[in-house]
């Protein structure tokens, strides 16, 4: 066929011309499946390895003992306490802080280059390394405010950290509410704030709460800002309970309790030369791989749940 | 006043002219109603765009007037004036003026609230825009904003919205279910209702059949002819049977100008510009 012609329309040319065409297309799909698998398998080789080497760990003591220097006897607990608590206190200082923040970038800052920058900047902050964070939060946090190597100066950290992360994914969830529902609203003769808080916030919870969830999971496997404010590795007690039988009945005094976190305690017991101590790290590490992935199935749920409500 | 057709006499030193509306021959008035609104040299720009040139005219009182012209002429430009929706959009300005009775309040007067038209002047958009809440808080909302709190007050009020947009019958065993469950038809007459809700001086519609099936475009027609009694009603259509079905009067706009406004009958059967005749009898558009 030359080139300077069209091709012939007849049935036989055409079958051949979508067939070879089918044929690429099968090809990429050949190409996709199998970058996905690389990235799968990886993933599930390490799953299997950490689970396979800790397996002798995963008793009941192994999370509700504390450090020991006999590995047998080595848990989890102030390690899976301080993660929860440090976490705890994450979310209740990102979330509010980031949805606000983005909030206000979307919904009432004006569009001009001052907030342009800010935007890309806040974007860019997603890309600092984590070391950078502990930096701040030793210089800020633990001397400056005098907070200590604590719970708080912690999820203070880790909040710095995952506040990006938490505004980027909100923004988005905040665009996603179609103009047309805000002209509604505003039709009605609503203000911003009304418009924010009845329809807009309201209709993003299911992105917002995701966001918020991949944030956190982020933040649990953090290590190197909090080993950066001096968090110990060998905690051998609980921080103080937040509740308890006398009065006033909720103390906060846990809040300034030293602490250790997961990926702490791993990277502790991988640096000692007893072997024994590699299967504690391994049981570990399943254990935290697994916490992340069960905070991602939730937000995939979250996400799930709203998107069924609300179809736009 | 020079820009109102010969059939719309206004009587000099009043503050809300008087419109005479003739029938065709020497019949007596049909109806004296006062103007609701008058645009007074209202020009409006995007930026360094200016969408719409001087604009005079005047909307009578609880009376149909529809906006119809080409796209992009700026019809519904216009009608978003009414409202303040602009304003919601960086970068726009207002010349002149909307005259607002009988309090002869400017609507795009810089020292006026949009918030305070909006609670005014009622909004139907061009496609439905429902809230994902239930039947009963989407009639509601307007009131709740208006700080309305007692119930039984809120249903009597809902009830009564759903009827004015005929949307009681097939409402009102299920006014909790989610808003997005009725049809497309329904879910306008939801919006027409909401806007009711509110009691405005003004209800603006914004092409509202555009999106809909013709069955459900000849209900919210019906529906609008009747709102009449209650409102003034403003209306933008690009479907020129629409605009001749429902209207008292009709504007014709073109290039963000006012071509010819009168009553619907004549501008229809008799327009005295050449660029509405050409509109009208399908040359352009």
């Amino acid at each position: 066929m030359s080139k300077d012609a069209l091709p012939k329309s007849d049935p036989e040319t055409v079958r051949k011309d979508v067939a070879s065409r089918k044929l690429r297309d099968q090809l990429f799909v050949f190409v996709g499946l199998l970058a996905l698998f690389a990235c799968l398998t990886a993933l599930l080789v390490l799953f299997a390895k950490l689970v396979m080497d800790g397996s002798e760990r995963f008793t009941w003591e192994f999370l509700t003992s504390f450090p020991s220097r006999r590995a047998a006897h080595a848990g989890i607990l102030s390690a899976w306490v301080g993660s929860s608590l440090v976490m705890l206190v994450t979310a209740f200082t990102a979330v509010p802080v980031g949805v606000m923040a983005a909030i206000y970038l979307e919904e009432y800052a004006p569009k001009n280059w001052f907030t342009g920058i800010i935007e890309i900047n806040v974007t860019n902050l997603a890309g600092v390394p984590s070391i950078v964070y502990g930096l701040l939060a030793l210089g800020l946090f633990v001397y400056k405010l005098d907070l200590g190597q604590s719970i708080v100066t912690a999820g203070m950290t880790l909040a710095l950290l995952i506040l990006p992360v938490v505004i980027v994914s909100t923004r988005e969830a905040i665009r996603s509410v179609p103009r047309a529902i805000r002209e509604a609203a505003y039709g009605l003769g609503a203000t911003r704030w009304e418009v924010t808080k009845d329809h807009v916030l309201p209709y993003s919870t299911g992105g917002i709460l995701t966001g918020m969830i991949l944030g956190l999971s982020r933040a649990i496997g953090e290590t190197a800002p909090l080993i950066t404010i001096g968090a110990l590795a060998f905690i051998a007690f609980l921080p103080t309970p937040p509740l308890s039988s006398v009065a006033p009945f909720v103390s906060f005094t846990w809040l300034t309790d030293p602490f250790t976190v997961m990926p702490i305690q791993m990277f502790n017991w991988t640096s000692r030369p007893d072997p024994a101590f590699q299967a504690n790290a391994a049981a570990a590490g399943a254990i935290l791989l697994a916490m992340t992935l069960l905070m991602n199935a939730f937000a995939i749920y979250i996400r799930f749940r709203f998107r069924k409500k609300i179809n736009w | 006043m020079s820009s109102l057709p010969a059939d719309i006499v206004t009587p000099v030193g009043h503050d809300t002219p008087h419109i005479s509306i003739h029938m065709d021959g020497a019949r007596e008035p049909l109806v004296r109603n006062a103007a609701k609104a008058r645009a007074e040299s209202l020009s409006f720009h995007y930026g360094n765009h200016r969408a719409l040139k001087d604009i005079n005219i005047e909307i009578p009182e609880r009376m149909v007037t529809a906006l119809i012209g080409p796209s992009g002429c700026g019809k519904s430009t216009f009608l978003r004036c009414f409202n303040r929706m602009h304003d919601l959009t960086p970068g726009t300005r207002y010349d002149g003026a909307i005259r607002f009775f009988p309090d002869d309040l400017n609507l795009v007067g810089k020292d006026v609230d949009p918030i305070e038209v909006r609670m005014r002047i009622g909004m139907v958009f061009q496609k439905p825009n429902p809230f994902p809440k239930s039947i009963f808080e989407n009639v509601a909302y307007g009131l709740r904003l208006r700080g309305v709190r007692n119930r039984a007050l809120l249903e009597e009020q809902v009830e009564g919205a759903l009827r004015g947009a005929a949307l009681w019958d097939e409402a009102k065993d299920r006014l909790q279910a989610s808003a997005l469950t009725l049809s497309g038809g329904q879910q306008q007459r939801l919006c027409i209702a909401r806007a009711l809700a509110t009691r405005p001086e003004i209800l603006l519609f914004d092409e509202p059949t555009s999106a809909l099936d013709p069955i459900a475009t000849a209900k919210i027609e019906e529906l609008i002819a009747q709102l009449r009694d209650q409102v003034t009603v403003l209306i933008v259509t690009h479907n020129m049977q629409q605009a001749a079905r429902v209207s008292d009067f009709t504007a014709f706009m073109y290039l963000g100008e006012l071509v010819e406004v009168g009553e619907t009958s004549r501008v229809f059967t008799n327009p005295t510009k050449k660029a509405t005749e050409d509109y009208i009898t399908g040359r352009y558009g």
